[in-house]
């Protein structure tokens, strides 16, 4: 993914975020997005990493990280241990979904989760009129050599909250550099929605 | 008090000196886990760098089994640089232009601080099996009356791999208000019975050499051959696999086999020379007294941190991804407490293929992680302005 659209998400993140609260941050990598929170709204922010070298990383922040994948790095906190759990560009990585995000809710006030939209136009047309696997903005890479295992679109997304009874309190689209308004599902390469049980 | 010489060269902390401290005089006694008493106590430590004025920059080093006070820079006259002489100095991961970094030798062990092979004020001689019986507490417990002596309130950080990760734990268990964060390395919350069953063939190997002869052996020497055993088996728990097969692979000493018991591969020339080393070191008794120290070592479910108990000591948890004595289960375990209990920490399973021995040897990534984590215990939120994106 381009910085410019990772620039944009971790704004609209950072804007969520109250002062002073407690943060989890599911697959947090180098720490980009909870650095600025702790340094300027003095979050108490937890990360949650799998690659040991952006652990490092984190480490030189300043930052808390554990060394875990994320399904197993929920179980152990108590409820209502954080004000957020983010999963920025991590939900798509992670296999068992409905149960992370069911315990991101168990353990958390509110969870924040942004992800690829699949159904963005671009996706679209490369499928229709080239019949291959999309390749975008924010689907950069090849299909053997994805970390993301699961591909669904702001619908769908929207649907699984229906579903499970998740009340979606915010929701904010990102398209090329500026947000998207109109059919998002159609128009917006990422989305961001604010979650509550 | 400081032994520091920065003359020596730029990254060690030149000459050093050990230093003892004695306490727990007749009437005064220790009083162990046990329900035994000892005393009077002598500790051997050494330290490096300068306290600050507030007394807020000492971090203590823990040592592992076989460990002493010695952790870095080197004796007069003498070339071998201390235990942790890689990580502790100018520069280092605990800096010592920045810390005051101390090391003192375990009751128990033999290199100057009180333990089996020590003068019994009793008998006026050593004493053998009537050393008590210690635990990691009563490690921990004898170090605080050396940080006492030196006028620490609180510790910038107590920090050490395997048993001296142990000793890490224990220091917040037992003392929390008195750290202000620990570094366990390797290591892990309890023994398991893998370790312990180690430790039991072990001191097996000690007991069972004739020349033990039930602890006496101060007049005679020690026993050899049982000890030397007993450190062959620690060493093959120490490496792993993959560091055996590339440092040794199936070469041979001589290039053909001899058809007869003598070490034919190097890995066999190794470890015999391992075990000869260390009978020139290290006592037997101490050896047994210490691996049941840890082997009775137990912080699992609330013992740790007392329930109800909020604790502000920050946790760095390191272990190493080949290492099969303590594996990094054993550190998730610390970190799954930690996360229930809500306490600040950061974990990270580093990519080594050095076994157990790792955290002697993988100075890089540890010197990396300690030294910011170290940075933002001292300096806290200041840190994090500093970086600056």
């Amino acid at each position: 993914m381009a910085s410019e659209e990772i620039r944009i998400d971790h704004s609209i993140i950072y804007s969520i975020v109250e002062p002073g609260s407690r943060v989890l941050d599911l697959g947090c990598g180098e720490g980009d997005l909870l650095y600025p929170l702790v340094r300027d709204k003095q979050v108490r922010a937890q990360g949650i990493e799998l690659d040991d070298k952006a652990i490092q990383e984190c480490v030189k922040k300043g930052l808390s990280v554990f060394h875990d994948d994320i399904e197993n790095s929920l179980r152990e906190y108590p409820d209502h241990s954080f004000d957020y759990v983010i999963l920025n560009q991590s939900m798509q990585e992670v296999k068992k979904v409905d149960y992370v995000i069911r315990e991101a809710l168990r353990i958390g006030g509110k969870v924040i989760v942004g992800f690829p939209n699949f159904a963005y136009i671009k996706s679209r047309l490369m499928l229709f009129f080239h019949g291959k696997a999309p390749i975008t903005k924010s689907l950069p890479y090849l299909w053997f050599d994805t970390p993301n295992v699961r591909f669904l679109s702001i619908t769908d997304f929207r649907d699984f909250c229906a579903e499970k009874k998740i009340r979606i309190m915010e929701a904010h689209y990102l398209g090329e550099g500026e947000m998207v308004s109109f059919w998002p599902n159609l128009l917006a390469l990422n989305a961001i929605f604010v979650l509550v049980k | 008090m400081t032994t520091t010489n920065y003359t020596a060269t730029n990254s060690s902390v030149g000459i050093v000196e050990t230093q003892y401290y004695t306490y727990a005089e007749r009437g005064k006694e220790h009083k162990l886990e046990s329900g035994d008493t000892l005393g009077p106590i002598t500790l051997a430590y050494e330290t490096y760098g300068e306290l600050n004025a507030n007394k807020s920059n000492a971090i203590l080093a823990l040592h592992a089994l076989s460990g002493d006070a010695h952790a870095a820079g080197v004796h007069k006259g003498q070339d071998n640089a201390g235990w942790w002489d890689d990580m502790i100095g100018p520069g280092k991961a605990f800096d010592t232009n920045r810390y005051f970094v101390i090391c003192s030798n375990i009751i128990g062990g033999c290199k100057g601080s009180t333990g089996p092979s020590s003068i019994n004020p009793a008998t006026g001689k050593p004493y053998a099996l009537d050393f008590p019986f210690i635990t990691v507490a009563d490690m921990v417990h004898a170090q605080r009356h050396l940080i006492d002596h030196l006028g620490i309130e609180r510790l910038l950080c107590v920090s050490g791999g395997s048993m001296g990760g142990m000793q890490a734990l224990q220091w917040v268990a037992s003392y929390p208000e008195r750290v202000r964060s620990a570094i366990p390395i390797a290591t892990a919350l309890k023994h398991s019975p893998q370790q312990i069953a180690f430790n039991e063939v072990v001191r097996q190997s000690i007991m069972a050499d004739p020349a033990w002869r039930e602890g006496n052996y101060y007049e005679y020497g020690q026993p050899e051959k049982g000890l030397s055993v007993a450190r062959m088996i620690g060493h093959i728990t120490f490496m792993s696999d993959q560091s055996m097969e590339e440092k040794f692979s199936r070469r041979l000493k001589s290039g053909k086999f001899s058809f007869g018991f003598d070490p034919d591969f190097e890995v066999e020339g190794y470890l015999h020379y391992r075990g000869a080393n260390f009978v020139k070191r290290f006592d037997a008794n101490s050896y047994l007294y210490i691996t049941k120290a840890f082997d009775y070592f137990d912080l699992s479910g609330k013992k740790l941190i007392p329930h109800g108990k909020i604790i502000d000591t920050r946790f760095l948890v390191i272990s190493f991804k080949s290492d099969w004595l303590y594996p990094s289960y054993q550190s998730q375990e610390i970190v799954r407490l930690l996360k229930r209990r809500h306490v600040d920490a950061t974990y990270c399973e580093l990519n080594s293929t050095y076994g157990h021995d790792a955290f002697l040897v993988e100075v890089e990534e540890q010197t990396t992680l300690i030294t910011h984590f170290l940075d933002k215990t001292f300096n806290g939120y200041l840190v994090v302005d500093r970086y600056g994106i």
